[in-house]
């Protein structure tokens, strides 16, 4: 005779996770998130010294990127995702091995980072340093040596005269970047020679918060303490489209295969504890991007929205915001099969 | 000199006018002759009287106080005759006591027979080369007023509203989506606030040196009142009056202009001013009603009206507290027969609004005299408890003075007076205290003015009630109770939970009875439409609650006909159409039609989200501006139909044939304006393809400049399916098999 027990397990199968993802990671305000080129991994950063990264379909995290001493300011991630730099209130540039998480190079300057961006070769950095301590508002571009190590020395740097810098990406062409400035302009430089090729003075009337590339590079989005969010022509930095709100906006996307900008933003971080939620407007707005309507809200954030991240396929979205979470919104099927135009044949 | 027949004070942003200035200072050359006077009517003498008649001419004048010698005395003669001519000259010395003489001695008697004549030397001079053809005046060329009313001949009948935001002062048009657009628009219109006469015809604005009214389709300045630091502004009912006050006592400096328009010496020290608007001519000031009792309890706010009309524009009153009131007749101001209603202890008053009706009947010819008795303008006012007397209420008659009723209140802590807007029924809501003082409670006491001996009826109510509100041209009323124990100590965050209750009047028992209680709302303000049937309760003024309800109390009755007894069900009609939520709501206003609701929030009283909303009856958002700095919204008001009954009755009649064609119109404009949207898309999309396929060739083309290969490599993703199975143990069982 045999005793035996039988385990039986009852199985079920959940499809899904629960949507939208909430990522609890940070402590402290996110300042960027990015997704990476293929859109599995979203990096993100915050107050809280710690960089993040996270499998964009199910929130899991996947690792943490330890080193930085102060608030980290950005982070970008190059197309093979292989190298992921990050700017920091330590005044430091750090170069990560977005595999293994260790760190392979850093730089060293006089004040915080505040903006880092790839080019679309991958083989170059550009960095912007807050102006502060006598210290001038610096520009530098730096050569990665993607076989180890970046360079010590910055390959070109200069600084803009006039209003601050805060925000910057490479344009497709070599050699030229495109800045968004405290004092509201946008500008085209030159790195090579540091001068300024174009600028348009009055594409914003405050601090530009966010600037947004579209994946050809020849147009791309800005936010701004101005309470809009603008579509620029990169070539002319014309102004092609303006989205007005009602609050300062902190950050500004394009989301790709539909003809729509993602905006968020909400009152200044010192105010909100004196408005309530609902007066605070932290919601993403959706607005399409040629008839410069709104076409909708979500609601979610308990603070302002900081930052905003499309999936490279526009299949979901991420938004970081001053309360310290991520959401992660993985667009349903009716938002792919509503056309709320009418068949539209728009060039993306 | 600048001309004073009105244009001038208009012209203030016109070329500047120096020609008083240059009158003022131009250099007279004397000649000389401005100090002989002629004396005509002088007794006709030979030499040898010569000398007496001057000597009595000299002390003639030097008695009226003209000092004069003989040898001023200038007599011409006729030679021939050997006579004087009858008439002399006098020199005076200077043309100050010339003008005086003039004065003093023309038309003296100077005997029996003779009296002067005085010209002024250079007077006849004058008038003997006047030029004797007739020059006929030249007409000033007529410019037509424009119409101050056209707005209401608007052919799509839409309404008007004003909003002032920062600086900017907006007069909108109301109406279909699509026909809602600005009617006009100026910068720093006004610097307080705007406001529209009661009857829409005038648009006030307010600036330092004092009131504008403005007008007509363009706009163009109507009239102006200089009352300096005008804070407060008040028209009559029919809008032939307005009312300004202003914190500062007026003062008269030395080189005002001086005018019927304008504040004379004797207006020092006032505060109130009563302006005719036609004319522009002050009529009167007032000191702000002092409390002769300096008990501090007293000193609360000035109420304002300070000055309350009669609804037919005759009188204007004004209570003077605890002693009297002086109603005063228009248009002279003077006091209404010569002495003020004496009455101990008065606190407030109102006088009765006039229904449609009256107002008929009062345009009516005076044929009907005999038949119909003209309604007297009556008041309404209340005193408090003093020493062993009851508070009383008081209705009388004016300007007859008689007393109509009188009613007799106790325990009472404070009343205030509701007339309803047809001047059928007066309610006084009566705040009473409970004989410890502790707790207050209210009583309604409504007086039926229309019928025989008034009669009046009491509501109690054991709760305090924070609103009151007649619905217009009805029986209803709609009143706000509480006895929410955070009642009279508002505090931040604090919400006061309230009831409100609709009352109606029964006709067969006569007497008003309760229709139904809403219970536990956060309402606070009562908002019935001006055509009534409709009303909004609104929660304003909380910072977390700002609900917005649209009730009908007529839901089941197709249309409420007037003194038809409805067979249904007591407050069986009553029904929510709707709920909504503005938040940080301020104002909330009907238009005058009653078929939209205007919310705002103004930056007046705080700064979240300011703005304004309007909404249909039913609660259905038509539009929403947030706005910052948003201040301001008004609908204008709206004169009395000019219809009559008849025609009214037949429109209703016709309505269905009008709300076909309306419909047409409506169906019509749709579809144009959908094609309209649908081309203006049509053309954004255009632009923004063309723009994008010029992007694609430049970026092409940079590329290949660079030697790279065109993005042909899009590298083809390999969509990697990630399937994820997540095992979850929901239950366990253990089982044992025995074999």
């Amino acid at each position: 005779m045999l005793l035996s027990h039988i385990l039986v397990g009852v199985l079920r199968t959940m499809l899904l996770v629960d949507r939208p993802i909430l990522l609890q990671g940070h402590e402290r305000s996110l300042t960027q998130i990015k997704f990476n080129s293929e859109g599995d991994l979203l990096f993100s950063c915050s107050k809280d010294h710690i960089i993040n990264v996270w499998f964009s379909h199910n929130g899991e995290r996947l690792g943490t990127y330890d080193g930085h001493n102060g608030t980290v300011w950005t982070i970008d991630a190059d197309s093979q995702s292989r190298f992921l730099v990050s700017g920091s209130a330590d005044n430091e540039l750090r170069l990560w091995n977005v595999s293994d998480g260790k760190c392979l190079y850093v730089w060293e300057f006089p004040t915080a980072v505040k903006r880092v961006a790839f080019s679309d070769d991958d083989e170059r950095v550009v960095c912007i340093t807050e102006q502060r301590m006598g210290h001038q508002c610096v520009i530098r571009v730096f050569k990665l040596n993607r076989d180890g190590d970046g360079t010590t020395q910055p390959e070109h740097m200069f600084s803009p005269i006039g209003s601050k810098a805060t925000v910057c990406a490479f344009t497709y062409t070599p050699n030229l970047i495109i800045t968004g400035h405290e004092s509201g302009k946008i500008a085209l430089f030159d790195v090579v020679t540091g001068t300024e090729v174009l600028n348009n003075e009055r594409a914003h009337m405050d601090v530009v918060t966010d600037l947004q590339l579209s994946a050809d590079r020849s147009y791309f989005v800005t936010s701004s303490k101005d309470k809009t969010a603008r579509i620029h022509d990169t070539k002319t930095l014309r102004v092609l489209k303006t989205f007005a709100t009602e609050t300062p906006l902190n950050s500004a996307a394009l989301a790709p295969n539909k003809p729509y900008v993602l905006v968020g933003g909400g009152q200044e971080a010192m105010q909100v504890t004196t408005t309530s939620l609902r007066q605070g407007k932290f919601e993403t707005r959706f607005w399409h991007k040629v008839f410069e309507e709104e076409v909708g809200r979500v609601k979610g954030h308990f603070g302002p929205i900081n930052t905003i991240a499309v999936h490279p396929t526009g299949t979901s979205y991420a938004s970081g915001g001053e309360d310290g979470f991520i959401r992660v919104h993985h667009f349903d099927e009716s938002y792919f099969r509503v056309k709320p135009y009418g068949d539209l044949q728009l060039e993306d | 000199m600048a001309s004073l027949n009105g244009t001038s004070h208009n012209s203030i942003d016109d070329e500047l006018d120096f020609s008083d200035i240059e009158a003022k200072y131009r250099v007279d050359f004397d000649d000389g002759f401005d100090s002989i006077i002629v004396v005509d009517g002088v007794p006709v003498i030979d030499r040898s009287k010569l000398d007496k008649l001057l000597a009595k001419i000299s002390k003639e004048f030097s008695r009226k106080g003209a000092v004069i010698k003989q040898d001023d005395i200038f007599v011409p003669w006729d030679d021939n005759a050997g006579k004087s001519k009858g008439f002399i000259f006098v020199d005076l010395g200077n043309p100050d006591a010339a003008a005086f003489a003039a004065g003093a001695m023309n038309g003296h008697p100077f005997d029996a027979k003779h009296t002067f004549r005085i010209n002024r030397f250079t007077d006849v001079e004058r008038y003997a080369s006047i030029d004797e053809t007739y020059v006929e005046p030249a007409v000033e060329e007529y410019r037509p007023k424009e119409h101050l009313r056209a707005w209401l001949a608007d052919s799509q009948g839409r309404d008007q509203y004003v909003t002032y935001r920062g600086d900017d002062v907006e007069i909108h048009w109301h109406g279909k989506p699509s026909q809602c657009e600005i009617a006009y628009a100026k910068k720093n219109w006004t610097e307080l606030y705007a406001s529209w006469s009661p009857l829409g015809t005038y648009f006030a604005t307010l600036f330092r040196q004092g009131v504008r009214l403005w007008g007509g389709p363009s706009w163009e300045p109507q009239h102006r009142f200089a009352h300096p630091l005008v804070k407060l502004i008040d028209f009559s009912p029919c809008e032939n009056y307005i009312v300004t006050w202003s914190h500062d006592p007026i003062s008269v400096p030395a080189n005002l202009p001086q005018g019927p328009e304008f504040f004379s010496p004797e207006d020092e020290g006032n505060n109130i001013a009563v302006w005719e608007i036609k004319s522009g001519h002050l009529l009167r000031t007032f000191p702000t009603t002092a409390y002769e009792n300096e008990d501090p309890a007293m000193k609360k706010q000035m109420q304002w009206p300070a000055l309350k009309w009669s609804s037919d524009d005759k009188f204007v009153a004004r209570v003077t507290p605890g002693q009297h009131i002086s109603v005063y007749e228009l248009p002279t101001m003077g006091l209404h027969d010569k002495k003020s209603l004496k009455i101990e202890g008065v606190v407030d008053f109102e006088w009765c609004p006039h229904g449609e009706k009256d107002k008929e009947d009062a345009e009516k010819p005076v044929k009907a005299e005999k038949g119909v008795k003209k309604r007297e303008n009556m008041l309404a006012y209340w005193t408090p408890e003093v020493a062993n007397q009851p508070a009383r209420v008081t209705l009388i008659n004016f300007p007859s003075r008689t007393v109509l009723r009188q009613k007799n209140l106790f325990n009472v802590t404070e009343c205030k007076l509701h007339w309803q807007n047809q001047g059928d029924f007066l309610c006084v809501k009566v705040d009473r205290h409970t004989k410890t003082k502790k707790s207050i409670f209210c009583n309604l006491e409504i007086f039926r003015v229309r019928e025989k001996d008034y009669p009046v009826e009491v509501v109690e109510l054991k709760d305090t009630v924070t609103d009151f509100s007649w619905e217009p041209k009805g029986e209803r009323f709609a009143i706000v109770s509480s006895n929410d124990p955070n009642l009279g100590n508002p505090g931040p965050g604090i919400t006061i939970k309230t009831d409100i209750s609709f009352y109606q009047l029964d006709r067969t028992k006569n007497d008003f009875k309760l229709l139904r209680t809403l219970t536990s709302r956060t309402s606070n303000t009562i908002r019935w439409s001006p055509r009534g049937r409709h009303v909004v309760l609104a929660t304003v003024g909380s910072s977390t609650k700002s609900e917005l309800e649209f009730w009908d109390l007529d839901f089941n009755t197709e249309e409420r006909r007037e003194g038809q007894n409805v067979k249904e069900e007591w407050g069986s009609g009553i029904q929510q159409l709707g709920s909504a939520d503005h938040y940080g709501v301020t104002d909330v206003e009907w238009d005058p039609s009653g078929r939209y609701l205007a919310t705002s929030a103004s930056a007046w009283r705080h700064t979240l989200e300011n703005g304004y909303a309007i909404w249909d009856f039913r609660g259905q958002e038509l539009e929403k501006h947030i706005l910052d700095r948003f201040k301001q919204f008004i609908w204008r008001p709206r004169p009395r139909s000019l219809l009559t009954k008849e025609q009214q009755r037949q429109v209703r009649k016709n309505l269905r044939e009008y709300s076909r064609a309306f419909d047409e119109e409506d169906a019509a404009e749709e579809s144009n304006v959908s094609a309209e949207l649908i081309a203006h898309r049509k053309r954004l999309l255009d632009e923004w393809n063309a723009w994008r396929a010029r992007c694609k060739r430049d970026i092409a083309e940079e590329k290949r400049s660079r030697g790279q290969k065109l993005n042909g490599e899009h590298h083809e993703e390999e969509k990697e399916e990630i399937e994820e199975w997540i095992d979850e143990v929901i239950e366990q069982i253990e089982e044992e098999v025995v074999e």
